[in-house]
């Protein structure tokens, strides 16, 4: 288990692990669950108000799953912590930062200096997300 | 046509400053060749068979000359001497120094442009008809839409690391200049009975090694939702598109395998949940875009006919020349494809004239189409000869639009690593050996392939040639029928496949097939649908 | 004959492993034996080569062959272009490639 390395939120971190999708379903008092690249994250939307922590596993940084069901999760109103971890890189944390994740568990502890770059890199953006940043689209007409 | 704001301007250099720190880490060992990998590919920059490739974006093929300055000189500066415009309406540079991409980058973004998604596993160029906003018979300028497409899917945090590359095309048209159907989302633009604009949806279309043409799966999405539809389209794609297979990943894939029914069934859900997120840009940023798309100043009441007293000039404007939607002008399309030549090629030089042409006769604008050309959209008649002139001199003024010389062919073995034969030296006896009876054989789309990967499109030609290795030897199968417009077909194989003199040999004796059964104005592909494969086959295996 | 080849990764230029550096020319190419994978993990890993493989070649009398035409077109350059080639004055040097 991988050290949360950036994360994004003021409340205490959730000490429990994160147990499979299977044994969440089976755990009436887990709070926190992880969902593999292959999981359809909207099975986890009746059981959002126990979820303290969802982390999402990047077992490849090449498999993109884990982004959509980041949006999802935030989409339906998850307002707990959501934790990036696996194959997590520093090209990758600004993209996943905007899909809803604000927490960063690397395999490999990422530098710091070029992960602030990263997370800064863009001034604006195209596309509105959960985040709630002004798409440039909003800029223009307000 | 498009110009950036300060927004799209501070987006794009940010993107080149992204990418240079990335290119110093990867130079300086602190990301790996497989990490930085997508990077550079999102970044148009391929590792090819001699040295980096550079794709460099035209979006929906539009361009204006200031750009095209910069892509001549970006050539003769950076390059060796040439560019390569795209069977995707973009431009490929073969001879890049990954040491030099982050400065080229820059210099592009000068002029509005950049390599931004032009390769990797996300949204890639958007196409478009090449005579948008010349043609008579569209509904409207599909372009503004293509750009609308390309700003939603540019840094796309959800869509960033797809199962495959994904290619979206738009156009406005009933006939079909873009081969929308053979994209993985192709967008209709239509007006409905009460007039309104929507997007026909057609997803799951496709070439390489199992192409497939695009089911219509929502003949009609209002205007105003189409953002909304197409982030459905890709979000099922993204969750559910096949990873265990590289050559199983793409969207055809996932269609075909859920059934198009399935398919649009998730798609509807997914689009019913988006509705709520407003995700939708408002309609005055289509208006917006829409301004920049106005017709340019036409002139009225000028003469809407051309001397036709030189006959090389009759022949080209005959060949080359569509007519247009407004009395007077005429879209002039220069061939990349003299005779024996590199299709789709052109130096630093032509490059810079094409656009100080385009400055002179075209309102300042050109297009790159689908097929390797570009196009002039709005020349006066009345400047028509002129032009032709310039070209003339340049070697740009071949007249074989749509005519057999007119070869798409992807770069094939002499460029590209993922090739299993040659295709330019294919394209180059061809049209040499037909070049004197290319005129009485009339339209004939040939298309070749250096390997399955179907870049040049070779299921969509009327004569298609798909280059393999047969035992470390170059072997090339001829298929006959393929169309890419509204009528889409996929060609069909003739039977085994010829060597490099051999496929020369064949392509001929099909055209004399053609030729000996043509009834009345047949095209070569119409005599085919009309008597079918057996004529062809018997001739050519004789 | 096993020998080695890559792009360089600054350049992108192709070459070939000649027992102590990576060359611009395939004649240079030395055989490497069952030496492959470690010559080329170093090798990669110190950046010296991308994107590097081994493939068989046969020693003529025109000097080294790679064994399939894909790397002998790397080797020399495009065979419809042969300005652009390393053999620009040979009017033989696509014959070589076939």
């Amino acid at each position: 288990m991988s050290d949360v390395q950036f994360r994004f939120r003021d409340d205490e971190p959730v000490a429990d692990p994160a147990v499979t999708v299977d044994a969440f379903g089976e755990q009436s008092n887990a709070s926190a669950v992880r969902i593999e690249p292959g999981d359809d994250a909207r099975d986890l939307l009746p059981h959002l108000a126990r979820l303290q922590l969802i982390e999402v596993n990047f077992p490849v940084f090449g498999d993109g799953r884990g982004y959509s069901a980041a949006r999802i999760l935030r989409e339906a109103g998850y307002a707990g912590e959501l934790r990036a971890v696996g194959e997590v890189l520093v090209d990758q944390i600004a993209a996943m930062r905007r899909c809803g994740f604000d927490a960063f568990a690397p395999d490999v502890p990422l530098d710091p200096s070029d992960s602030e770059k990263a997370f800064n890199r863009f001034p604006e953006v195209y596309q509105p997300t959960t985040d709630r940043r002004a798409p440039i689209w909003q800029l223009r007409h307000g | 046509m498009y110009k950036y704001d300060t927004y799209d301007q501070a987006m794009v250099d940010a993107r080149v400053e992204e990418f240079r720190d990335q290119v110093r880490r990867r130079l300086e060992g602190h990301i790996t060749e497989d990490q930085f990998k997508p990077l550079r590919l999102m970044n148009g920059l391929y590792l090819q068979l001699h040295a980096y490739m550079l794709r460099v974006a035209v979006p929906y093929g539009t361009l204006n000359s200031a750009q095209m300055r910069m892509l001549g000189d970006i050539a003769d500066k950076y390059d060796r001497g040439y560019g390569h415009f795209t069977t995707r309406q973009n431009i490929q540079y073969n001879w890049i120094k990954l040491e030099d991409a982050p400065d080229i980058l820059a210099d592009l973004a000068t002029v509005e442009m950049h390599a931004i998604q032009t390769s990797g596993n996300c949204i890639r160029n958007t196409t478009s008809d090449q005579y948008a906003g010349a043609a008579a018979d569209e509904v409207i300028d599909p372009r503004p839409y293509a750009e609308l497409i390309r700003q939603w899917s540019t840094f796309h945090p959800e869509f960033t690391y797809l199962p495959r590359k994904f290619k979206m095309a738009v156009i406005a048209s009933d006939i079909d200049r873009a081969a929308m159907r053979l994209h993985d989302i192709g967008i209709q633009i239509v007006r409905n009975e009460g007039g309104q604009i929507g997007a026909a949806f057609y997803v799951g279309g496709g070439m390489g090694r199992t192409p497939m043409i695009a089911p219509c799966i929502n003949p009609f999405v209002p205007i105003d939702q189409m953002i909304t539809y197409s982030e459905a389209c890709l979000r099922v794609y993204n969750r559910y598109g096949r990873r265990d297979n590289k050559y199983k990943a793409r969207i055809k894939i996932l269609v075909h395998e859920l059934g198009k029914e399935e398919y649009t069934r998730q798609v509807e859900a997914e689009f019913a949940h988006l509705l709520t997120q407003n995700i939708e840009p408002p309609l005055a940023e289509l208006a917006r875009i829409q301004a920049m798309f106005a017709d340019p100043p036409f002139e009225v009441g000028i003469a809407d006919e051309v001397d036709r007293s030189d006959p090389d000039f009759a022949l080209w404007v005959d060949t080359n020349c569509l007519a247009h939607k407004q009395p007077g002008y005429i879209a002039a399309t220069i061939s990349l494809k003299p005779v024996g030549g590199i299709p789709g090629d052109a130096t630093g030089e032509q490059i810079r004239l094409m656009g100080d042409l385009a400055r002179q006769f075209s309102f300042d604008e050109l297009r790159v189409t689908h097929a390797q050309n570009i196009v002039l959209p709005h020349v006066r008649k009345a400047d028509l000869y002129a032009l032709w002139q310039q070209l003339d001199a340049a070697g740009l003024g071949t007249a074989n639009l749509d005519l057999v010389g007119d070869i798409i062919a992807c770069p094939g073995l002499d460029y590209c690593s993922l090739a299993n034969a040659r295709s330019i030296p294919v394209a180059q006896k061809i049209s040499q050996r037909l070049a004197r009876s290319e005129q009485a054989i009339g339209e004939l789309k040939l298309k070749i392939s250096g390997c399955i990967n179907a870049c040049g499109h070779h299921h969509a030609g009327h004569i298609g040639i798909l280059g393999v290795d047969k035992k470390g030897v170059e072997n090339y199968q001829l298929l006959l029928g393929g169309c890419e417009g509204a009528d889409t077909s996929l060609g069909q194989i003739t039977g085994p496949g010829f060597s490099e003199d051999g496929i020369v040999d064949a392509v001929e004796k099909a055209t004399q097939v053609y030729l000996n059964n043509k009834q009345g104005t047949e095209r070569f592909l119409d005599t085919y649908r009309r008597i079918g494969m057996a004529p062809f086959k018997e001739a050519i295996y004789e | 004959m096993k020998i080695l080849t890559g792009n360089d990764l600054k350049t992108g230029a192709v070459t070939w492993w000649d027992g102590a550096e990576w060359s611009l020319h395939v004649e240079q190419a030395v055989d490497v034996g069952d030496n492959a994978d470690t010559i080329l993990a170093r090798e990669q890993a110190a950046r010296r080569v991308n994107a590097a493989y081994a493939i068989e070649a046969v020693k003529d009398a025109d000097g080294v062959r790679p064994a399939h035409i894909k790397d002998r077109i790397r080797a020399l350059g495009p065979t419809v272009r042969p300005d652009l080639t390393l053999k620009p004055a040979d009017p033989n040097a696509g014959e070589w490639v076939i």
